[in-house]
Parts: structure tokens; C-alpha cells; sequence
């Protein structure tokens, strides 16, 4: 029998955490401070719109490019939100969650050889993403000193003359770093030079807590070259339902639109029903949700400062991404020794880029009593590890 | 700071002063004088717990109990409020609106200490013109917490 797969899709390396997640997932009573999810519920009111919309019927595809009312809505809370204005009928897509807007940009504008920035750490499909769409990913490390912001000199270090655009991946998973506008400002510059574009990829843009988000979209001449990414998942606390948005000058969507139509149809007819309430009507909710985060981010700061470990302040996400390099072992051994000990989950650095390496990303999408006990036990296993360094 | 102070207390009154501080983003002797000015001021009037007595076995009977009265000359409703809830049976003690004055939250052992209560106390009283008793037959839900125990973490692995 003939090889039946791709080439290309069988080189692509499975994810290196595959055999940490195997051992997490056998220990049923392990406490986790591993998923990249909301611990919230969706608000009630957006479940029971979506019950509403099936209860009167509403079970047929939407048009290919998404619910005119929730475009129209999104558009709105763009423009209240962040002051960007986009059209809703030429210039919006609504996709299956962030991801596949991720990949339907990356398929849609690069070409066979183009090079495509990645930022690391960060978001784990990028890198595949890419290659599928026979791009060819370039990695720029991102450094602790720099508090894990992309600076413009690390930025145009990289470029060469097939780059072609940049993913922009902030608010950060897994680091929980922001970039600020003077930060994007000297990031735009080096854009419009080199005449690159941008996928921002601005899934965590409601959860900032130094001040309110900055894109780069309103950077003077950063609008027509970015692809914004956003969706309902880590806002409004709805990752289930799989539904997200793309925004991008016109010729772009269009060909986005292709995909999308063709690979998809349309994203889930109920979730964007219920997504029309989420964003018209839930500012207070995500206000919420965003403040208990806060305070169990700086209880997680406090904990890790008591404890002496070494952790960059995030001012987004809901991630911490602390050191652990002065244990002197891998992120993999030390989050698999304290599993087995302690019986609490993180996720080994290195999982979201070599770079990753000699961290921890640790989530706070958990109650503040769930936390308070892995964050003891996590000071327990650092106590001995300590002594046992200190006794060889 | 009081505000968030007595949101995190008001949801749990037992929370570790030293997690309560850096909740708030205060030092400990900050919030702890904060406390204490509000227990002075009877902002803070004490700490309750909650319980689902059904769990517990112990019979407890509830009532809602509507008050039609007749505000007393020169001190409207306040003089009458006063007569009943200095009674230990009362619980709680409303004011309201609508198509009665009072709503008066009664606990008792048994259906008949609830019902001697309204006939022998409540119902005599001078200004009280009409009572409806009704009766508590299941609590769902108090003080924004459901008593039934909360859902598990179901959430899944996946890639992150």
C-alpha cells in the first residue's frame, strides 16, 4: 500500500508536554494550575439566549461570514472598546473560535517560502499553523529582562527579504506580558519599513490589568497591514462554543472568506446568537471576571515573592510565568517531580518554545482556595528542593 | 478599600487576614483598622455563617409572613417595627412596598411554634390589621450562594 498522508503534515513534531500531559491526566486527584481556560461560567444570560435561539428554531447555518447582527454588535464593541473602527459587512469574519481565524489569515497571505515571525514563548499553533500553510516560521526569543515584550531591535534582527509578515501574540500566552504603545509604536515602524503584516492575535485584549489594551491597529498606518484577532473565549468566558473573529482590510477577508466557506461553512449558528447578548450586554460581567483575576494575580505574586521564586510581573492574561532556574533541572523534570510529589499540575516553560525553558506556566483561571493549596504545596516541594540542594 | 474589603467578606467572613490584604492591595494593619472602624460603625453588623439546615437534620420551619398595620400618628412605621422585632422569634424585618408594609421572616422549630406566634403574638397586636403566613418549602438559593454544592472542574486537558 502506497504512503497515505502528507509529507508535511507528518514531520510536524507532535507537542513535546504530550508525555507530561499523559502522566497528568492518569492522577485524577492532582490539583491543576494547568488549563488555559476560564474557571468561570459563561454569564447566565448569554446560556439562556442561546436556549432561547434553539427553543424558537434557530438551528439553520448562518450566512459564510457570520450573523449580520453579531458583526454589526462586534463592530460596536470594537469602536467602544478600543476605538477602531471597522466595517462589519466588508472587513469581518466570524470563525470557530480564535484558531481557526489563526489559520485561515496564515493560508490566506503566505505564499510557498514566505517567512513568518513568530514571537516565543507563545500560543503552541502558530509554529504548525504556519507550516500548513507552507509557510516557513522564523522564531524571535523573547527575554525575561525584557519582561517578555518584542522589542523593535529583536524584531528587525530577524527580517530578512522573504519575511513577509509578523504574528503579534499579546496580550501573551503563556508569559501573561503586554506590549504598551510606546512599545508598538517602535514595533509599527519597523513594519511600515520593511513593508511587512501583521496577524495580532488579541484573544486576551479584555484581561489587562496595568491599563486598557493597546493594538496595533491604532498605530498611524498599522490598520491596513494587521489581521486582528479576538474572540469570545477568555473575555466572556465561552471557550465550549468555539466562536471567534477576524477583522482585516477588505481584500484580505475576502480571501479569508474562501477558506472559511469552504472549509467551515459558517461558525455554530447558537453560539453566535448567544455571542450577540455576550457583547452587547455583558461589559460588567468581563469587568467582573477581570477584577477577581487581578486579585488572585497579585496573590500568586505576593505567594511567589514569600517563597522567593524568581517571577516577572504580568500585566495580562491570566497566566504567570515564573523562573525555576535556579533548581538547576528542566522545566519538564521539575514540573513532572512536582506532580508526582505534590500532586499539582503545571505546565513545563518549554511547551510554548525552546526559549520556554527553565519556566512554568502556571494559570490563575482557578478559585483562590484551589490556588492557596497548590501554591502551599508548591512552597512545600521548594522548601525541600532547597534543603536537598543545600545538603549536596 | 471598604468596598472590596466587605465584598470578599461578605462572600466569606473567615478569609486569612494576611490572603485578605494582599487581595485588596493594602498591608494587614490597614485592613485590620479598616475592620474595626466598621464594626465600630455598625457597617460591619456581624459574622454569620450559612448553613443548609436541611443537610443537618435539624427541623426548621421558615416563615414569610406579610403585615398590613397602621402607621402610629407622628412615628409612621418605625415605633411598630420596633414592637415586633424586638421579639427573639423574628429573623428579619422588612419595610416594603406594594400591597403590604411589613415582611416579617420567622423561625421555628415546628409549624405549630410559627403558627402560635402569629395567633398568640404578631396577629393581637394593635396596628396590625391582617397577616399572611406563608411557608418556606425549599431553599434554593440564600445570600447569592445556591445550597446545593457547586458542579466539579470538568474542565479538560488540551493543548495550551
Amino acid at each position: 500500500m502506497r504512503n497515505p498522508l502528507n509529507k508535511t503534515i507528518v514531520e510536524i513534531e507532535p507537542s513535546g508536554i504530550r508525555k507530561f500531559f499523559d502522566i497528568v491526566s492518569e492522577m485524577k486527584d492532582a490539583i491543576s494550575l494547568g488549563v488555559g481556560e476560564p474557571d468561570f461560567d459563561t454569564p447566565w444570560r448569554v446560556r439562556d439566549e442561546a436556549i432561547y435561539s434553539l427553543e424558537q428554531g434557530r438551528t439553520f447555518y448562518t450566512s459564510n461570514a457570520g450573523l449580520k447582527e453579531l458583526k454589526e454588535e462586534i463592530a460596536n464593541f470594537l469602536d467602544r472598546r478600543y476605538d477602531m473602527k471597522y466595517n462589519p459587512y466588508e472587513e469581518m469574519l466570524i470563525t470557530v473560535g480564535g484558531s481557526e481565524a489563526i489559520d485561515i489569515a496564515l493560508r490566506a497571505m503566505l505564499d510557498p517560502g514566505d517567512e513568518v515571525l513568530i514571537p516565543q514563548p507563545s500560543y503552541v499553533s502558530y509554529v504548525p499553523c504556519a507550516i500548513l500553510a507552507n509557510g516557513t516560521p522564523v522564531i524571535i526569543e523573547l527575554k525575561e529582562e525584557n519582561d517578555f515584550r518584542l522589542t523593535a531591535e529583536e524584531l528587525e534582527e530577524k527580517i530578512t527579504d522573504k519575511t513577509k509578515m509578523l504574528v503579534l501574540p499579546f496580550p501573551n500566552n503563556p508569559t501573561g506580558a503586554v506590549l504598551e504603545r510606546k512599545d508598538l509604536e517602535a514595533i509599527a515602524k519597523v513594519i511600515e519599513k520593511h513593508d511587512l503584516f501583521v496577524l495580532s492575535d488579541e484573544i486576551y485584549s479584555e484581561l489587562t490589568y496595568l491599563e486598557k489594551h493597546v493594538s496595533i491597529v491604532n498605530i498611524p498606518g498599522m490598520r491596513e497591514r494587521t489581521v486582528l484577532i479576538n474572540g469570545f473565549s477568555k473575555s466572556h468566558a465561552m471557550t465550549g462554543w468555539r466562536l471567534g473573529y477576524a477583522c482585516a482590510p477588505k481584500k484580505i477577508i475576502e480571501q479569508m472568506l474562501k477558506i472559511h466557506q469552504f472549509a467551515i461553512m459558517c461558525a455554530p449558528t447558537t453560539s453566535q446568537y448567544a455571542a450577540v447578548t455576550a457583547i452587547r450586554d455583558c461589559d460588567k460581567e468581563v469587568a467582573d471576571m477581570r477584577e477577581e483575576y487581578n486579585d488572585r494575580r497579585r496573590y500568586l505574586l505576593h505567594r511567589f515573592d514569600e517563597m522567593g521564586l524568581k517571577c516577572f510581573e504580568p500585566f495580562g492574561a491570566f497566566y504567570m510565568f515564573p523562573s525555576i532556574k535556579e533548581f538547576n533541572m528542566t522545566s519538564d523534570e521539575f514540573a513532572t517531580r512536582l506532580l508526582k510529589s505534590k500532586k499539582v499540575a503545571v505546565v513545563p516553560g518549554n511547551a510554548f518554545g525552546s526559549c520556554g525553558e527553565g519556566f512554568l506556566r502556571i494559570s490563575y483561571a482557578y478559585s483562590l482556595s484551589n490556588l492557596k493549596e497548590a501554591l502551599d504545596r508548591m512552597e512545600d516541594f521548594i522548601k525541600e528542593l532547597r534543603e536537598e540542594q543545600h545538603a549536596s | 478599600m471598604r468596598e472590596k474589603i466587605l465584598n470578599y467578606i461578605e462572600k466569606n467572613s473567615r478569609i486569612d487576614i494576611h490572603d485578605l490584604a494582599v487581595l485588596v492591595d493594602a498591608d494587614e494593619a490597614s485592613v485590620l483598622n479598616c475592620l474595626e472602624e466598621m464594626e465600630n460603625d455598625h457597617i460591619i453588623c456581624g459574622y454569620h455563617t450559612l448553613i443548609n439546615w436541611d443537610k443537618v437534620g435539624v427541623e426548621k420551619v421558615t416563615a414569610l409572613i406579610e403585615v398590613r398595620v397602621t402607621p402610629q400618628r407622628g412615628m409612621g412605621f418605625d415605633k411598630v417595627a420596633e414592637h415586633i422585632y424586638h421579639y427573639p422569634e423574628v429573623n428579619a424585618l422588612y419595610l416594603i412596598s406594594g400591597g403590604f408594609d411589613f415582611m416579617v421572616i420567622i423561625e421555628g422549630k415546628t409549624l405549630r411554634e410559627v403558627s402560635e406566634f402569629v395567633s398568640a403574638k404578631l396577629s393581637p397586636l394593635e396596628s396590625i390589621l391582617s397577616t399572611k403566613t406563608n411557608f418556606i418549602l425549599k431553599k434554593y438559593k440564600d445570600h447569592g450562594t445556591v445550597m446545593q454544592a457547586g458542579h466539579k472542574d470538568e474542565r479538560e486537558l488540551i493543548l495550551p
